[in-house]
């Protein structure tokens, strides 16, 4: 399976990520958001970082970057896309996911290992985990407090298009267990053809268990299913 | 001509840095009842029909400096 990762200034999960793809037999590339092309791929990444310093909004200025006008391309023709964290921002900047992410409520940023449960394992994304999984993975961000308004909020519970929420390490999903305010404990979200994910946890960094775990390895190995 | 342009969060989003100056303005003793913190653009563009420019203004909001799924906002003419 091939990958492209985008490379903004600002990125820092670029080469995670792509030690991740590789490590998962993925023939990655990274891609310069300058870049006018894109090489022909079945999955692109967004990756996490501060895009431009997080200026204007977090992922505005890397959602109107050269490169951008390619993936939307791609992911109207079906390519698979994952936003991450910052990949995530720059998808609901661009559109292609609905949305928003706001300032974490409590105005911290927040870097530790989290739970997430998997509310939908019937995707491109997640068909190797099991319904309702618990998965103890790293988030590390400022702004990653989910906001939609009623209508979409209603589209992503009735079509199934939640894909994680925030829990406790039980798999109760409240407001104790909600790391950021994000409506609904929502982490990770589908489009509607469900092509597209942007989640603020990191899967990539959960593919080793000498420095974590391995909680994020199905997220790829579903991905080459 | 130059405008000013002014965004705001929307009546229903919650504002964390907005409460958070309020508090502390409380405690240092200033009476208020709401604050709501923004942001400020002035913007100069080469343009002498003010409808026109005004025009202009709006797609540059729309299109890069407002995410309209949680923010107003105002074009004044300077």
């Amino acid at each position: 399976m091939k990958s492209s990762v985008i490379v903004f200034p600002g990125s820092n999960c670029d080469r995670d990520i792509a030690v991740a793809l590789e490590k998962m037999q993925f023939k990655n590339q990274m891609i310069w958001h300058k870049e006018t092309k894109l090489p022909k791929s079945d999955l692109i990444v967004l990756p996490g970082g501060f895009s431009y310093g997080d200026y204007l909004r977090s992922g505005a200025i890397a959602g109107k970057s050269l490169i951008i006008d390619e993936v939307i391309k791609a992911a109207n023709d079906g390519c698979l896309i994952l936003g991450i964290c910052n990949g995530f921002q720059i998808l609901t900047e661009t559109g292609l996911l609905k949305g928003t992410l706001l300032r974490n409520k409590n105005l911290k940023f927040i870097n530790k290992d989290i739970h997430i449960k998997v509310t939908n394992n019937e995707t491109k994304f997640s068909n190797k985990y099991t319904k309702d999984q618990i998965l103890k993975i790293n988030i590390a961000h400022n702004e990653g407090n989910f906001f939609t308004d009623n209508n979409h909020l209603q589209e992503l519970n009735k079509d199934n298009l939640v894909a994680f929420k925030y829990c406790n390490k039980n798999g109760i999903i409240d407001e104790k267990s909600n790391p950021n305010g994000s409506l609904n404990n929502i982490a990770g979200i589908y489009n509607s053809k469900r092509n597209i994910l942007g989640m603020m946890p990191h899967p990539e960094r959960m593919v080793d268990k000498l420095i974590s775990n391995t909680d994020g390895v199905n997220l790829f190995s579903s991905l080459l299913n | 001509m130059k405008f000013s342009i002014t965004v705001t969060l929307k009546k229903d989003v919650l504002d964390p840095q907005g409460k958070v100056v309020q508090n502390t303005l409380t405690n240092i003793g200033l009476n208020l009842k709401n604050i709501r913190q923004g942001k400020y653009f002035e913007i100069e563009i080469d343009e002498k029909d003010q409808a026109i420019a005004e025009k202009n203004i709006d797609e540059m909001c729309k299109k890069l400096l407002v995410n309209l799924i949680i923010e107003d906002y105002k074009i004044n003419k300077l």
